[in-house]
């Protein structure tokens, strides 16, 4: 009994440290991302692995989800004769939770792993320590230039997602389905209110962004360097980005479109 | 034994240092200096924490006690800032060569000079070849790290790591794993990049031939004490079984060739 006790006791300090830690990280990078601006050329490559890289698997996602979308929606809708608002359903749907959460989630498997393998490998060479005994900040170059380009590439993703996703319950629900086209875009055009939910799902996958490039480079960065620490630091990032990502949405949408 | 903490010969100075990981003691109470313009060699078996020494020396670790003095500062209590600063003046060979994996060698190589220097391309250029070339792989420039054999990719780190001109150079384990090519191409270089650019060097090794061959004095620590010290030939007559058995590398001696263990007899046949 005692066992579990100390057990329990160990686990909840260690955790508050971690949280301490990265906390701490964060701060870090925050105040370091301004040395990003004179080395362009560390973001641009970045901006390349970890958002134009992730391009192909968000633009197929998004098709299948929207066209899943459309399928749904449509049988559903038809049964109360409005298959004429398969559009502002699908945009909707998209553009306020799928869209943000659905790419986020691809975006901490694809990215967001491979973010945390880089860093627990650079830590586990010693190039982060040789960084250190030249006299150069990892966290400035290396960290820094990685957390941009993932907050950056994240809402342009999600708008990716969401597009496609559109087209993609176009194709199935106009094109399959025979719902009027005209009706599908001009139902979404008049359903859909810029602020209320384009603004809304932007700031969403901003926030995701912002998490998942936290969580990923931190435990690259705190992983036990060795090839075991590292793979599974590579699995708590990603099962951690999913859980701060569907919890986050949560509260995201309770303040943003409930009354709670 | 030379421990005066001002003294105009000794690059490093270490005072009364303990260091432990866990409830490991990893240095129990050590002094050490060592001296400017030669090349000292810190030796041991493997696990007595050489490589915690060089990271204590270059402010990566904190000690529990006792100070680090490294060119009349105490590394522990400079500013960032400043520990960055004198970080410019010593470089570090590490083990594994620890070159960034996603730059090629001259990209590596020139890598300290365009964050800490101003200078303009062409001049960067032409200092990368020069260290290039000082360690003879002036025509790998273009190579990736991950085409380099294990003794090219510790040379080219070894041209990182003189690119700023430092005064001083600390080598973790830079035999280990050489064949022997390589390997007396590194104490070929160790040697005259010593005397040639005027450097001090640290050595921390457990290859006790190459180091003796080229160290000016040799520490040798275990169990978290110096056990012995001296010049190479003084230590090859020091009157300790174990630094015997260390320099000779006797299986067995002071250091048992069996792990702790119960009765080999008891162990077999009771269940």
């Amino acid at each position: 009994m005692t066992q579990f006790f100390e057990h329990l006791g160990n686990k909840t300090l260690s955790s508050f440290a971690k949280l301490g830690r990265s906390s701490f990280f964060l701060i870090q990078i925050l105040t370091a991302t301004v040395s990003v601006i004179p080395r362009p050329r560390l973001l641009i490559n970045q901006l390349f692995s970890v958002g134009v890289l992730s391009f192909l698997i968000i633009t197929i996602s998004g098709l299948f989800v929207g066209m899943v979308l459309g399928l749904q929606g449509f049988y559903i809708l038809s049964d109360f004769g409005a298959e004429e608002t398969l559009g502002v359903m699908v945009a909707a749907s998209l553009v306020r939770e799928l869209g943000p959460v659905v790419a986020a989630l691809l975006f901490a498997g694809r990215a967001g792993s491979a973010l945390t393998a880089e860093i627990g490998l650079m830590k586990a060479t010693e190039q982060l320590s040789g960084m250190e005994m030249m006299a150069i900040d990892p966290i400035k170059r290396i960290i820094a230039p990685r957390f941009l380009a993932g907050f950056m590439s994240m809402p342009l993703l999600a708008a990716l997602f969401s597009s496609i996703g559109v087209l993609g319950g176009h194709m199935v629900g106009v094109g399959m389905l025979g719902v009027d086209d005209g009706s599908y875009w001009s139902q979404m055009q008049a359903g859909l209110d810029f602020y209320d939910d384009i603004v809304n799902g932007v700031i969403k996958s901003i926030v995701f962004g912002f998490a998942v490039s936290w969580i990923s480079l931190f435990e690259g960065y705190d992983a036990i360097p060795t090839s075991e620490g590292v793979s599974r630091a590579t699995t708590r990032t990603v099962v951690n980005s999913a859980f701060t990502i569907l919890g986050l949405d949560f509260i995201l949408t309770a303040l943003m479109f409930g009354d709670i | 034994m030379n421990n005066s903490v001002d003294s105009d010969t000794d690059i490093v100075s270490i005072q009364n240092l303990s260091f432990s990981r866990g409830d490991r003691k990893i240095f129990n109470d050590i002094s050490l200096t060592i001296p400017r313009g030669k090349i000292t060699a810190i030796m041991g078996p493997s696990g007595t924490g050489k490589t915690t020494l060089l990271k204590l020396i270059g402010g990566q670790l904190y000690p529990d006690q006792g100070s680090v003095i490294v060119d009349k500062k105490n590394v522990h209590q400079l500013k960032r800032s400043d520990l960055y600063t004198l970080r410019k003046r010593m470089g570090m060979l590490f083990q594994s060569g620890a070159l960034l994996t996603d730059l090629n060698v001259f990209d590596n190589v020139a890598l300290p000079l365009k964050e800490h220097t101003t200078l303009s391309d062409s001049m960067i250029r032409s200092l990368v070849l020069l260290k290039l070339h000082a360690v003879g792989l002036r025509g790998a420039r273009d190579l990736m790290p991950n085409e380099l054999s294990g003794g090219m990719a510790r040379r080219v780190a070894l041209a990182r790591a003189i690119a700023l001109d430092p005064t001083m150079i600390m080598y973790d384990e830079p035999f280990t794993g050489q064949d022997p090519i390589s390997l007396g191409t590194l104490v070929k270089l160790i040697k005259e990049l010593n005397n040639a650019l005027g450097l001090t060097s640290i050595i921390v090794s457990h290859d006790v031939e190459e180091t003796s061959s080229i160290a000016d004095y040799i520490y040798i620590l275990s169990e978290g004490k110096i056990v012995g010290q001296g010049t190479p030939e003084q230590i090859k007559t020091l009157d300790s079984e174990w630094v015997q058995q260390f320099m000779k590398g006797d299986a067995d001696g002071p250091v048992h060739f069996h792990y702790p263990a119960e009765n080999y007899h008891k162990d077999l046949f009771e269940i």
